[in-house]
């Protein structure tokens, strides 16, 4: 498998990163070295076994939905707001 | 001083926190100039926090200078991971290890610089200056947690640094700086407030002078926290005993110097060990590691787009530029290289060969490090490859030359299991470090180690 220009600039669309023309020149060589160590992993016979999402068995924890107060603080970090909202670029 | 000690001055009155906070804030001062361990210091904070333990030093760290590495959060200060993108990110509350330490009287002197997001094994991708090793300033600290580690190896003070470790990143920089740092079990110390890089894979640690410090703290921050829905609920075993230790094989085929080192050290401890060989961990763990960790970091990192918090730009863009122009201006090349990595992994086509596959052969390393648990009490090997490199020689390296010096560390941390690195001895007048490796939640036994070495 290898990563070609056509992959890359979609995967960099999706990912919402611009790369110039030089920028897709170096990462497609050093990506490409870097699938084969990932590709590896084709030689592990995994049949029958379970992922690991976690490295240990994790218990979900839950809590009430509980709403408090906390506007001021969490618009406290950004200067594109408005009206106690955070404001982001034109959807249309 | 061990901070046993300080810390019985501080509560009888011998000696005064603010005093000591002071002098120590100096140090940083002066020590930052030179080797850039430091990306923030919390002067009023520090001063504010020893003035409360000077007043009432009832606390198990009543006075305690801890540094914090910036990918934790610490209320009202500034906290970037380094990074461009979160430059004037002030969180607004504070991670659990840090409100841990502050209701246990410690002092937060400062944020340690790191790899930005933790991405890397050298500290040389930062976004601010980078630092360097304290033995020798042409050389790197080791990553990602190299501020940590570096200060703790220079200071004077009494001092620990609360590190984060996803593929390495506490025993690496302990190796490379040649200080003692403990990477607990995966969930035995809480990541709320931590700014994820790799959800299953991130875990808050230690990095000391001495294990008898490391010890103090570690009981501080670990257990169990409701605001971290990936917490341990248990304690840690009981057993301390070692009495056979496995050697990985694999791991030997290094510098035969820097391996006749770790095995002195090894000889040193008095305890039996012998050869043992980890197939599937030595074959898979890189490959299985790196397509995980960038695979959840490309995730985690959706979330700086220019919005809610972190850097922004003017809002008259279309709505997908605004968004690429953010991400494309502030985030750095090895920051970039790993986003895209990660995407690739797990879109549609590839996510069953490479993200889920990397899953299974994490159980299967798991399956194969827990029956050698059945046969020892701990594992042992290099922590690192090398010793610390030079700026220089680090240029040269590929992304791929890279990733494989993380091929010891790799392994525990994709599996969640405890390690310790110790300084082992020195190879032409840098360190080099020995790492133990536990089953899960044998962290007593990894500290009793520690303290047989004297360390």
């Amino acid at each position: 498998m290898r990563i070609d220009k056509k992959i890359l600039q979609d995967v960099a669309n999706n990912a919402r990163i611009r790369l110039n023309k030089e920028e897709e020149e170096e990462l497609l060589g050093q990506l490409n070295d870097v699938l084969k160590i990932f590709s590896r992993l084709s030689e592990a016979n995994t049949d029958k076994i379970e992922p690991s999402f976690q490295p240990i068995e994790v218990k979900n924890v839950f809590r009430q939905d509980v709403v408090k107060p906390c506007k001021e603080d969490v618009l406290a970090n950004i200067k594109n707001k408005e009206d106690g909202y955070f404001k982001g670029p034109k959807a249309l | 001083m061990k901070i046993k000690e300080y810390l019985i001055n501080v509560k009888s009155g011998k000696t005064s926190a603010v005093k000591n906070t002071k002098s120590i804030l100096n140090e940083i001062k002066k020590i930052n100039k030179d080797y850039n361990y430091f990306n923030n210091i919390t002067e009023n904070l520090a001063l504010e926090l020893a003035e409360k333990a000077d007043k009432n030093p009832r606390g198990k760290l009543a006075g305690l200078p801890v540094s914090i590495k910036d990918d934790i959060c610490v209320k009202g200060v500034e906290t970037t991971c380094s990074s461009n993108i979160l430059r004037g990110y002030k969180p607004i509350f504070n991670a659990t290890v840090v409100k841990r330490l502050i209701d246990e009287g410690a002092v937060i002197i400062g944020k340690t610089n790191q790899d930005a997001f933790g991405f890397g094994s050298f500290n040389i991708n930062t976004d601010y200056e980078i630092p360097k090793n304290p033995y020798d300033k042409t050389r790197v600290t080791g990553g990602s947690s190299g501020g940590a580690a570096g200060f703790t190896a220079l200071t004077e003070f009494p001092h620990v640094a609360i590190g984060e470790s996803t593929g390495g990143s506490i025993a690496a920089p302990c190796s490379f700086c040649g200080v003692q740092g403990l990477t607990p079990t995966y969930g035995a110390v809480s990541r709320y407030g931590l700014i994820d890089y790799s959800n299953s894979l991130d875990k808050l640690g230690v990095i000391s002078k001495n294990i008898e410090d490391l010890e103090i703290v570690f009981g501080v921050i670990r257990g169990h926290d409701l605001r971290d829905s990936t917490s341990l609920n248990k304690e840690l075993s009981k057993e301390n005993s070692v009495k056979k230790i496995g050697l990985i094989k694999e791991t030997l085929g290094i510098d035969p110097k820097i391996r006749d080192i770790v095995l002195k050290k090894l000889d040193e401890s008095g305890i039996k060990y012998e050869k043992i060989s980890l197939p599937l961990a030595s074959k898979y763990s890189l490959a299985s590691y790196y397509i995980i960790a960038m695979s959840e970091a490309s995730t985690n990192l959706n979330k700086y787009c220019g919005m809610r918090y972190g850097q922004e730009e003017k809002l008259n863009l279309p709505y997908n530029e605004y968004f690429s122009e953010t991400r494309t201006k502030y985030f750095n090349k090895e920051t970039k290289r790993r986003i895209i990595l990660g995407t690739f992994a797990r879109m549609a086509g590839y996510r069953d060969a490479f993200y889920l596959k990397a899953m299974k052969v994490r159980t299967l390393i798991i399956e194969e490090y827990k029956a050698a648990f059945k046969k020892y009490d701990l594992l042992v090997s290099p922590t690192m490859p090398i010793v610390a490199p030079k700026f220089s020689e680090v240029d040269k390296l590929s992304p791929v030359e890279n990733y494989m010096m993380d091929v010891m560390t790799v392994g525990p941390n994709l599996a969640g299991l405890p390690h310790l690195s110790l300084n082992a001895g020195n190879f032409n007048k840098m360190p080099v470090g020995i790492m133990f490796i536990g089953n899960h939640l044998d962290e007593k036994k990894l500290l009793n180690i520690g303290k047989k070495y004297g360390i």
